[in-house]
């Protein structure tokens, strides 16, 4: 027999595997041309929606968010390749609407940081274990001496009494 | 040696404190315009309804300093700066230009400057925005100024305030007509 928490508990499973994230991009903004719209909406994912500002215009309601999906398609449309959809895009908004950076100057700050830090982490664990294996060396146990020996020897030996 | 490694956390510490203390009360919402010194782009606005004259490139390039404030009757800070609007215009005495930007109905600009004031030059309807879009704009009201050469000099994101008024933009214009 089936227990009814175990029903649930598939049910859930179930649930969890056919759902899907509501898609912010509405039919009737979608292409006819499933090569194109799939074009669109990785662009879409590249672009920064500067009203909300942490999403990305293919996940915002934003109405600006909607109005550059439009015009994105618009341009796809128009033959551009998706790199000239994206300039056309960046020509208005900056690179900020890029939600992954180009390199250049003034993002090599950006982009340089995480090796900086890996480099700087680095040297520091190197140094670190230098340092303890040059300890180990220096501070290593010396034999002990004839009379350490004897007086240890002395308080080893079981008592006479 | 080992002092200056002790001391390393305390300078990261105040390093990071000093960057955060600078940028405190920094608005990050707001985008640096990729259009400054950049021509104003090519673009033909048809009027308000019941007015003979839109709003073209030509307009903003046309030998004189101007000023282009984008504005709509649904978006609450542009009525909030109009006044400042209306200041700006009689103090600066250059020609300040309105882009109605996606009204819902073509007359509700109209309904709006009838009741608030007019002190536009001219007005140019976008309703689709994408005049908005060519300037770059991503939150009403915005405030461009234009040299006569038709480059765009300066953009103000938000709705200007009296300091703004009075210490940036029309130091800004005065700057540009000298």
């Amino acid at each position: 027999m089936i227990r009814p928490a175990r029903h649930f508990l598939w049910l859930f499973a179930a649930l969890l595997v056919t759902t899907q994230p509501a898609l912010a991009v509405l039919p009737d903004e979608m292409l006819a041309n499933p090569v194109l719209e799939q074009r669109a909406r990785e662009i879409s994912k590249e672009l920064r929606c500067l009203v909300c500002q942490n999403q990305s215009i293919d996940d915002s309601d934003a109405d600006l968010a909607r109005d550059l999906r439009v015009l994105v398609r618009e341009r796809l449309v128009a033959g551009d390749s998706d790199q000239q959809t994206l300039d056309y895009i960046v020509d208005r908004y900056g690179d900020y609407v890029l939600l992954n950076p180009p390199l250049k100057p003034e993002t090599y700050i950006l982009w340089g940081s995480p090796f900086f830090l890996l480099i700087f982490a680095g040297v520091g664990v190197f140094a670190f274990y230098r340092r303890k294996k040059n300890d180990a060396v220096t501070n290593s146990p010396q034999a002990l001496s004839d009379a350490e020996r004897r007086r240890l020897d002395d308080l080893l030996r079981p008592s006479q009494d | 040696m080992r002092f200056w490694i002790a001391v390393i956390p305390l300078v990261l510490f105040v390093a990071l404190a000093g960057a955060f203390l600078v940028n405190l009360g920094k608005d990050t919402s707001v985008v640096p315009s990729a259009l400054i010194d950049k021509p104003v782009p090519d673009f033909s606005l048809p009027p308000l309804p019941g007015r003979d004259k839109g709003l073209a490139r030509s307009d903003l390039a046309n030998g004189q300093v101007s000023v282009l404030n984008i504005f709509a009757s649904w978006c609450v800070p542009c009525r909030a700066e109009h006044p400042l609007i209306q200041r700006l215009a009689k103090e600066s005495g250059v020609a300040v230009y309105g882009l109605n930007y996606k009204e819902k109905d073509p007359q509700d600009g109209v309904i709006w400057l009838n009741e608030l004031g007019d002190p536009y030059t001219a007005v140019g309807m976008d309703i689709s925005g994408r005049t908005g879009i060519d300037f770059g704009v991503y939150g009403v009201p915005e405030t461009f100024i234009i040299d006569g050469n038709g480059r765009i000099r300066y953009k103000h994101v938000g709705p200007v305030s009296p300091d703004i008024l009075q210490n940036v933009l029309l130091p800004k214009i005065q700057e540009l007509q000298g």
